[in-house]
Formats: C-alpha cells, structure tokens, sequence
C-alpha cells in the first residue's frame, strides 16, 4: 500500500526541543516553596519493625512531616469522608487495619479474579527487602531530609533473609507474606494436547536446564515526582511515568479516596522501559503532600534507589523436556519455570504468564504444556521489562532448540523453518489467529547481511585461542494484551482556524517516539505536511483522553486505531462541511493537498483553511470540526523476528566479543524507518547487556545489593556496543493501523540466545546461565576442559 | 558556609554567593534554571549533567559549584544561536535520528561540541572512547555516533583508508 507520510522517515516531533534542552521533564518544573521527601529504606531483607521512634526527626528543624505506617490511611475509613482527603492519614498503631493495594501497570479489572495482588502497603511495617520503605520525611530542603531520616530509630527484629527461590520454597521457610500458604504468589500455566502422548510419539526426547539474572532498566532519567493539593483540594502528581491513568487510580486506591479527586499529569520521560509502568513512588508522594496540608512536596529517587527499590526484571530458571522426531518436527514441548518476583508482587504472575503466551506462536506443536510458579523472596521487586517474560522464555528456548539441532545435526536454521507456524494459525489458548508472518523471509534477509554461509564454511577449521561462531534465534511476540486485558486507546483531534490540526492522545511517549509515529498517522489520512499536525506531548488525566498507557508494544498498533479513525472522523467532517458551504454532493469531493477539491477532475474548490474558518465564524453553521475516539481494540497482531550473531570468543580469558549483529523484524508497515531503526538499535544493545554483562548482585546472605549503580552495574557503554544491524521485512498486517504490528519491545528479546548459540558455534560449549560475562564463561572452559 | 563567585552561562555573567557544598549541577538547575542539563546519577558515571566549562567536557554533579570561580559555563541552552538557529551538531543529532527519550542528549550534544570545535581529528575508536563517558539506554549508540561523525566531518576518518574500516575488513576476511 502507498503512503505519502507513512513509512517516511520525518523528523521526531520533540527532536529540537530535546537537542536544545527546552523539554521539561518532571524534574525541570517547579513550584513556589516545593519541599523535598526523602525515603527511610530498610537495611534488612527481612525483619520486623519492633518499635519507630520519629521523634527527634520530628524536631528537627525545616522537617514538616515524618510518615511511618501509623500514619497511612485506614480501610473503609476515608471514604466516608468526602471532601476531606487532608484527614486519611491516620495515627492508629494496627497495620492490618491499613489499605494495601497492587502497584502494577494493568488496566482496571471489573472481575476480582483478574486483579493484581494486593499486597502492600505505602510504608511498610515488615521490611520484605533491603531497600523497602518503612518511613518518610518532608523536609525543606534535601539535607535537613537526609539528615531527619538518620534521626529515624528503627529497632528491628531480623528474620531470616529468603535471597532465592530455593530457600524461599523450601519446606519450612518463614513467609514472607503473612496470611499466605506458602511464599508461592502464583502458579498456573497452560496445557495444549497431551504432552504424554506427545512424548511417546517423538523419536527423540532431549532435556535441558536454563536461568536467567535479575537485569534493571536503567532509564537515564530517575523516577521522580512532584505532589500537591489544587485549590480544590484534589491531589495533582506530576511524574515520569508510562501509565498516567493507572497511576491516577492506585493512588486513589492506596489513599481509599475517590478517583476522581487525583489528577497526574506526565510530562516528557527520560526513558521507561516498563519500570514505569508501575506505580513505584506516587502513593507515597501523595500521603506525603496530604501531610503538609497540601503543599507541594517532590521525590527524585537516586540512581542507587532507582535500581533496587523500584523494579527489575524476573530472573528465570526453566527446565524444558522436548520431544522432536528425527526430521526436525517438534511434537511436544514440556516448560516448567520458576520466576522470581522479589519481595512484592507487582507484575507479578502476569510476567510468567506472557512469557508462555507469546512464546505459543512461534513454533505451534501437538503438545504444549507450560508450568510456571511464581515465588516471592527477600530480593528487590521484578516487575515490567521489555519484553516482559520473553527475553526469559526465549532465551531458554532457542538455547534448547540449538542444543537439539547439534544433538540431531540438523542445520540450526533448517529446524527452526520445520516449525515455523503459518499465516491462519489460530492460538487454542487465546483464541487469536496469525494474521501476518514473514519470518521466514526475516531469516533469508539475516542470512544474507552476515553471510552465514560463506562464514559457516570459513570457520570449519579453526584452531588458536580465539574462535568464531555464528548464532540465530527466532522470537514471537504480540502486540498489546487482547485478550488478556483492556486495550482501550484514546485520540483526540481539532481542527484550527488555520488548517492545521492538534492531536491529543492518551498514550504516552516515553522516548520510543510514538507522538511522532501518531502525528505521521494523522498527516497520512488529512494529506497535512507534519508541520500542520500539533503533537500534545503531555498527558494529564484530567484533560487528554483515556488510554491505558505505554506497555506491551501496544500504542502504534492499538492507539493507531484510534489515532486513524479520529482522523478519517475529522476528514468526514471537513469534507460534509465543505459540502454545506458548496452545495456539492459530498461524495463528489475529497481532501487533497489542504484543498477541496473534485474527485473527477483534482479542480480545486475551496482551501481547508477556508472551511476551517468557516467551521468556527460562520454566523449561522459555525461548529468547530473534532473527533474524540475511544477505541476497543478486541484483537492482537503477532509480529516475528531474528536475530544473527557473529562472535569471536577469547579461550583464555572468556572474553566474548560480538564482531556483528543483525536484528530482522516482520513488524508489519514500517512508519517512520529512521526510528524504527533505533528503536530495534537500542533493544538490541540492552539484549546485548543482557547477554554479556548485566546482571544485578546481591550478598547472598543479607540479600543487599552489591552493584546498584551505573559503576559496578555492567551497563553497555559506546564501546562496547558493536555495530547493530537492522533489517525490516514489511508486510501488510491486515488488522493494524496502516499494516502495522508492534516493534518496541521484540528487539531486546533474541539477542542473548543469538550470542549464546554463537559462542556454542565457536567453541562447542553450551552457556545455559546468563550473563556470560568472562568469569562464568571462563569457568565454562575449565570445566569443559578447554583450558 | 558561603562564599562568593563570579561566572559566565552562555555568555550572561553572574556574581553571587554559593553555598560551597553545592555542586554546579544544583546550582545551574536549581537557582538559576539552566534545566537543560540533566541529572542521571549525581556522582559522575552517565554524563548526562555535562556542561562545556571554559570549552572542557565535565559531569557537572561533581563539579562544585565554588570552583566555576571565574569560568564561562556553556550550558544546552547555549548551544543553538540567539535567533534559535540549531548548531551544526544539534543539526546532526536531529536528523541521525540520534534522539529518543532526550535525557542523556543534552550532554552527548556538549561533549561533540566541544570535540567538533578542538580541531583535532578522531579515529572512530577514538571518537567512541571520548564519548564513553555517556550512557544511553534507547539507542544502543549507533545513531549517536553517526552524528557525532557528521558533527565532526572533515576531522574523522571515515573513508575506505580509515583504520576503523581496515580493522573491521580484516575481521571480516578471517
């Protein structure tokens, strides 16, 4: 299909307010006499507060208010006083008594069944984690806070400290949640076929063991916000965030105050990653402002805050049991997988849960049977990271396959093709069919850029310390929750005086670019130059409309739907108004070029410009041209990929360097392939950082963070970034917005198999555990006896 | 404890008494309103609080503000002219698509300013290498150094006879 603005590389929106450092984030407002609050964090990982003395902290001078959990609303308590949110906070001594509430960023669920676990409070009186919150102080300035929170006597009663799956389920472990049968959060999976059948039938039954590590985010820009009370009393939270509507409601919820009497505006956001699509340090912002009578209270997390007490991605171990039949053929596919979701359940099971249903598409088998758990422990909370449960499950998988293929010496890439699924293919679990897949041609286009098989043959022959290998692996992924949860997008568009247009929507750009991408779809339908088409980059709850927010590679494709038919809404209009003004039928005219114009002949009849003043000053017709879509989105497109690797392995120092990469995406149309290209560009180097080097550690024992800073924490630098190679293979996804499927998150998801399957080309050493960064991967040696 | 100090920011002087804990980085954010120049980690390891002083690259977090006693300080908001016109850097980062959630771009821009307007030339690894004091999570660098390279066209050897292109010819060739 041709575009004109679609699938052209147009300059971001914001890229000139970016270079010349006009874009505010959060951190860059200010109000009159904003107070700063600062967090009192547990030193243990596990342990009871006995006894919080605030008192000296209280006497401090320039310290406004000191919060523990005795002040945190009670249940049922505020509600019943309308109007007077001031009066939530509450010194009462029983924490039971106290509402808890789940922090992740999901939609709101009218099924009880389906809400996240609520499972916190906003201070906590039983540190779960080093790291969690147990007291807050509002100071006015960052020092007298740093030093009133040393004022804080905290006596603690330490329990034992549960830093793995292992000890967390062992029989007889302390829980870490009261009131729970077991440190277990979840379990529950699903089964397609027989998998017993399956096996029996297979030629070759192959098992295998693969974990993952607990990674962080590591957006530049810290969690931060700022909190006060509007005239009216209502609670505005300025904050970078990903899901400002979601924010809205969990504040309300873990305040027991109503909805509506909390507004949170996002404005630009250095980077999220999923980590901000969880309502991390809000609630505690606006128990903070109620505090000081409302007046305005800020939190900037530090870096070492950042990493440990907002979110990280679930480390994984899986155990997969696979029968396959001697030509390649998959028959039956036996997951079992522990996920680790720290101290909280934020995402919680939902991050399990995603890794199994997006993995279902790639390859359908007979049988398919999925047992993930989900375990609490004494670490920092897991929540949402690109990719969501995928760079686990795959990274597994796609090791698995490779490990089978060498076993079977069938060509890594031939037993892949085996089972690839095709176009039609309905998933029996969610009901959603395979509606677009070029995978197979992603594969050729990869092949082609490192030159797999001219490589293939060169390093047959290899001998000294330092070996090459080539390595693939394959992902499937989604686009949006349908049908696991709402899809519901917002867009908004105005026609001004001048021909130009706004366009608001709800769905929030966090760096990724979608302003641009929405702008581009508004320019497509309207045939505006990009210059014409007003961005509203701000979101705020109480004016933009209702979206779910930024997450699961959702907003081009599910936001795009409504962005288009906000558009063709307006186009309708402009046209049906042009009409009344002309007396000409309205099917006889189209929009063209910001004119009026006939459909036989292109003669221009009126300029756009001319309707639009029309629409606003005609004495008797004038009423402004608009469009407010709310789009359900009751379907999700599957988009696929590959990536290829091409390493060279040190032997003796286990340094693995990654000479080439290429990521090939089916992401449907393109729209704007400049950015599209750095979008796959910087997943590919997170997955890269996934792979060889990041990894959050902790003291085994006390369970506290060893690396929680941009230092020790191995964050890919430009040096170790090779270069990143991006190929598109664009289709036509029949159900997207102008052919689209998602891209933002697949990226991130194959690079770590890709490295590993290299590495095992290379050296004949299969790395099962990530990272592999040089000590495993030297250890690996030893033990294969390669040194 | 205060003391006084006299400066320039993009070319506006300022004489006023600090508070000598203070680093640059507050003192630009927050007293004088310089919020261009962002604050990733407060002790120096992403760069993304860099600003020119006397023409030098610094983390401005840990940079006190008392020791920019008699510098110019260019900020991001000195970049661009008067008039508004983009620089010639500013321009390469925009249209390599080097920009995505803009955090650690205020710095990136600065530190290229100041390596474009050395007159030295670099070597891609060299390039690399000053600009690693610079963390990005959105781009994986691929478009921050194709416009750190344009930035600095005429003194970078990107040519056929670069030893960047040799090196890479020589992996490809085994």
């Amino acid at each position: 299909m041709a575009y004109t603005v679609v699938g052209k590389s147009v300059r971001r929106v914001d890229a000139v307010a970016k270079v010349t450092g006009k874009a505010k984030y959060t951190d860059d407002f200010y109000e009159r006499d904003m107070l700063v609050g600062k967090i009192l964090h547990s030193p243990y990982a596990h342990a009871i507060i006995k006894s919080i003395d605030v008192s000296k902290a209280k006497a401090l001078p320039g310290v406004e208010a000191v919060l523990t959990y005795k002040d945190l609303p009670r249940i049922n308590y505020a509600t019943s006083l309308p109007g007077m949110i001031g009066d939530v906070l509450d010194d009462a001594e029983d924490e039971e008594e106290r509402i808890k509430f789940g922090t992740a960023g999901h939609p709101y669920s009218l099924d009880p069944s389906h809400r996240d676990v609520e499972d916190r409070h906003i201070l906590a009186k039983k540190a779960r984690f080093v790291g969690d919150a147990i007291a807050a102080v509002v100071a006015t300035d960052e020092l007298i806070a740093a030093k009133a929170l040393k004022l804080i006597e905290v006596e603690y009663e330490v329990l034992e400290a549960l830093t793995s799956t292992e000890a967390a389920l062992k029989e007889g472990a302390p829980l870490i949640h009261e009131g729970r049968a077991s440190n277990v959060l979840a379990s529950g999976g699903f089964a397609i076929g027989d998998i017993e059948e399956a096996f029996k039938e297979s030629d070759h039954i192959f098992e295998g063991e693969y974990e993952t590590s607990i990674v962080q985010h590591c957006h530049m820009e810290n969690q931060t916000s700022y909190a006060y009370q509007d005239m009216d009393g209502r609670i505005v939270i300025v904050t970078s965030t990903q899901i400002p509507q979601i924010v809205r409601r969990v504040v309300a919820q873990a305040l027991g105050i109503p909805w509506g009497r909390v507004r949170v505006i996002k404005p630009y956001v250095g980077g999220g990653f999923g980590n901000k699509q969880d309502v991390a340090i809000e609630p505690l912002n606006a128990a903070m402002t109620l505090a000081v009578g409302g007046r305005p209270v800020k939190i900037e997390l530090s870096r070492e805050e950042s990493m440990t007490d907002t979110r990280t991605r679930h480390a994984f171990k899986f155990k997969i049991k696979t029968g396959i039949n001697q030509d390649g053929k998959l028959i039956g596919v036996h997951i079992t997988a522990i996920s680790n979701t720290g101290a909280y359940a934020s995402h919680g099971h939902s991050i399990a849960g995603s890794a199994g249903g997006k993995f279902r598409y790639l390859y359908p088998t007979k049988a398919l049977k999925y047992d993930p758990i989900t375990v609490y422990t004494n670490l920092p909370v897991a929540g949402a990271m690109r990719g969501y449960g995928c760079p686990q499950i795959f990274y597994a998988f796609e090791s698995h396959l490779e490990d089978i293929a060498k076993r079977l010496n069938i060509d890594p890439i031939e037993i892949r093709r085996k089972n690839f699924v095709e176009v039609g293919y309905v998933d029996p679990v969610s009901k959603n069919k395979v509606t677009s897949c070029s995978i197979r041609e992603c594969i050729d286009k990869g092949k082609a850029l490192i030159k797999w098989d001219e490589k293939k043959a060169l390093y047959k022959e290899q001998s000294g310390h330092k070996l090459r290998g080539l390595g693939m692996a394959c992902f499937s992924y989604a686009s949006g929750t349908y049908p696991v949860a709402l899809e519901l997008a917002g867009a908004r568009i105005v026609l001004n005086q001048d021909g130009s247009v706004q366009l608001q929507i709800g769905a929030t750009d966090t760096g990724q670019g979608s302003d641009t991408v929405f702008g581009q779809m508004v320019a497509e339908v309207l045939g505006l130059p990009m210059d014409m088409v007003h961005v509203l980059s701000t979101q705020d709850t109480d004016i933009s409309p209702f979206d779910t927010g930024c997450y699961a590679s959702r907003q081009t494709y599910v936001s795009g739907m409504a962005v288009e038919k906000a558009a063709l809404e307006v186009k309708e209009k402009i046209l049906g108004f042009a009409a009344s003004m002309t007396d000409i039928p309205v099917n006889r005219i189209d929009l063209v070029d910001q004119k009026i114009v006939f459909k036989h002949s292109g003669e221009s009849v009126l300029t756009l410009e001319q309707v639009a003043m029309q629409s606003y000053y005609d004495l008797l017709r004038a009423k402004p041209i608009t469009s407010d879509i709310s789009n359900n989105a009751r379907i999700n497109a599957i988009p696929f990929g590959v990536t290829f690797a091409e390493v060279e392995v040190d032997i003796k120092t286990g340094k693995i360097e990654v000479l080439e990469i290429y990521n090939v995406h089916d992401s449907g149309t393109i729209v704007n392939p400049k950015m599209a290209e750095g979008q796959v560009q910087g997943g590919v180097s997170m997955g890269i950082g996934y792979a060889l080097s990041e990894q959050l550690l902790f003291d085994e024992v006390t369970g506290k963070a060893l690396n929680n800073n941009l230092l020790d924490y191995k964050l890919p630098t430009i040096m170790d970034t090779p270069d990143i190679g991006v190929a598109f293979v664009e289709n036509h996804e029949p159900t997207g917005p102008f052919g689209v499927k998602s891209l933002g998150e697949p990226p991130t998801i194959t690079p770590a198999p890709a490295i590993r399957n290299a590495v095992l080309d290379a050296t004949g050493v299969s790395f099962n555990r990530l990272p592999m960064n040089p000590q495993r991967v030297f250890e690996g040696f030893k033990e294969a006896g390669l040194i | 404890m205060f003391k006084r100090i006299a400066f320039s920011v993009n070319g506006k002087a300022f004489n006023f008494e600090v508070d000598i804990r203070e680093s640059l980085l507050e003192m630009l954010r927050n007293r004088l309103g310089y919020t261009g120049t962002k604050k990733g980690c407060g002790v120096g390891e992403c760069g993304a609080c860099s600003v020119l002083i006397d023409g030098v690259p610094f983390d401005s977090c840990i940079y006190l503000a008392v020791w920019a006693d008699g510098k110019e300080i260019t900020t991001i908001e000195g970049v661009a002219s008067k008039s508004g016109e983009l620089s010639e850097v500013q321009k390469a980062f925009v249209d390599e698509g080097a920009v995505q959630c803009g955090f650690c771009t205020p710095g990136l821009v600065l530190t290229t300013t100041a390596l474009a307007g050395s007159g030295k030339e670099y070597t891609q690894d060299e390039l690399k290498r000053e600009l690693s004091g610079h963390l990005c999570r959105c781009t994986g660098y691929q478009s921050i150094l194709k416009a750190a390279e344009k930035s600095l066209e005429g003194h970078i050897c990107t040519c056929v006879d670069s030893p960047h292109y040799k090196q890479q010819h020589e992996r490809n060739e085994g």
